[in-house]
């Protein structure tokens, strides 16, 4: 069972028709138990930062999404993807999860919209297991206005908009994250939620 | 970089697609969900629904259309028509919409634009125009479907909405809308070149090299048509097709 963490913030019903969709048995929790349970967790999330890292912490969630994110696979969304990381600067420096080194703040693009709103093409950087089946021109949906800034190593995949803006992260081993939209990214993003699955042994 | 993007329109009357010519002459077409689908597999870049019921319990069954869409086709949706309130953009986002496009209503009350921002983020905020010429690079909004003249200039209305956190613009041409002659280039150009936010052309797509000619001479980033579609004078991959061959980026 996949668990999609509902901790009150964002779109998570489109993320549980994907799988639906894809036939993983999944379940909308704010459970611990079930975190502990599962073999899988999605980490979705739109809004911000510090209010969305406070909606964690008041679930009591964010010791076990910590720990768990160590023994099996953990899919950040979005601001969940950003959530992973150590800091965030939106606001206020806020601590994140900590699972990847790095840190969040907004995308530096002079004469560019923002937020970065579209689709947008993966440029891979490192092999990643999510990106399997995927070929060299997939574009994935993007709705955001800070980015990741990490090491190289972590990144499984950026996007130019116009300077290198991080797609797809891991810590290289159960963690992921995609600051694009995979559940609203058409068969490019289902194959990515399928390899995700298929990662649970 | 950012592809451009092709965008089909469903208009639903009671669960039904229909497809007037110029607001009027309204004849039904096929089921939203099968047609949204359809779009989907021609490689769609976003869908939009629009609403034109007039009563309540169609409003449920047109909610019942986008519920059944979001669970199975994974782009963005956008669903427009009958937002009136901060409730109905939340009842349209939890259906499964991935934006809400308002036209009217935001000319009669624009605060619904900036509260619709604030709560729920701009990104899911699209204003709809509907617009007509009046005199040299001159235009004024029209509401209700293109029939009522607010005596609104265009510039002036795309500034405003920009400032109350509009996060996008779908702009439709009443000059060009039915006529198949193509997007209406100057009205287009007069408005990217006036607001920041991402514009959408809407109106007047009547060939392939249309699609073309509205990314290569105006701003908008993306290119929106119906009846074309509905009635398969195009598919939405020859269009894309078309316009990667002559340079566009598109997905």
């Amino acid at each position: 069972m996949i668990a999609i963490i509902d901790y009150g913030a964002g779109n998570i019903f489109s993320v549980k028709n994907a799988l639906d969709y894809l036939g993983f048995e999944n379940k909308l929790t704010s459970d611990k138990d079930d975190l502990i349970k599962a073999d899988a967790l999605i980490l979705p999330g739109v809004g911000a930062f510090p209010e969305a890292m406070k909606m964690l912490g008041n679930s009591g969630l964010t010791d076990v999404i910590k720990e768990e994110g160590k023994k099996k696979p953990l899919l950040g969304i979005c601001l969940g993807m950003q959530m992973l990381f150590e800091k965030g600067y939106e606001f206020e420096e806020t601590d994140g999860l900590g699972l990847i080194g790095g840190k969040v703040d907004k995308i530096v693009a002079p004469g560019y919209i923002i937020p970065h709103m579209g689709w947008n093409k993966l440029e891979k950087l490192n092999d990643c297991p999510l990106m399997n089946g995927l070929g060299d021109n997939e574009y994935v949906y993007f709705v955001h206005s800070f980015q990741a800034y990490c090491d190289d190593a972590n990144i499984a995949a950026y996007c130019e908009y116009p300077d290198k803006v991080p797609a797809l992260v891991t810590d290289g081993k159960f963690v992921f994250g995609a600051q694009f939209h995979p559940e609203k990214s058409g068969n490019t993003g289902l194959q990515i939620l399928k390899n995700f699955g298929g990662l649970i042994k | 970089m950012l592809a451009k993007r092709i965008i089909p329109c469903l208009d639903v009357r009671d669960g039904k697609v229909v497809k007037g010519v110029n607001f009027e002459g309204i004849k039904e077409v096929g089921d939203p969900v099968a047609c949204a689908e359809e779009y989907n597999k021609q490689g769609a870049d976003e869908i939009v629904f629009y609403d034109i019921t007039a009563s309540f319990e169609g409003r449920g069954v047109f909610l019942d259309v986008v519920r059944e869409t979001a669970k199975k086709v994974f782009v963005p949706l956008t669903v427009g028509g009958g937002i009136k309130t901060v409730d109905d953009i939340r009842e349209t986002l939890r259906a499964g919409a991935d934006k809400v496009s308002v036209n009217s209503q935001a000319v009669k009350n624009p605060d619904l634009i900036r509260a619709g921002a604030d709560i729920f983020g701009s990104q899911c905020i699209c204003v709809g125009i509907d617009a007509k010429k009046i005199a040299d690079h001159k235009w004024t909004v029209y509401i209700n479907g293109g029939r009522v003249d607010m005596k609104l200039d265009l510039i002036d209305w795309v500034h405003t909405i920009e400032k109350l956190g509009a996060g996008e613009i779908c702009l439709n041409s009443i000059d060009a809308d039915g006529t198949k002659a193509g997007f209406d280039i100057e009205m287009l150009k007069a408005v990217c070149d006036n607001c920041s936010i991402p514009v959408i052309a809407s109106g007047g797509a009547g060939k392939i090299n249309d699609f073309y000619e509205v990314f290569e001479k105006t701003g908008a980033t993306a290119a929106l048509a119906a009846s074309l579609f509905h009635f398969k004078e195009l598919t939405v991959g020859e269009v894309k097709d078309y316009c990667r061959n002559k340079g566009v980026i598109v997905r």
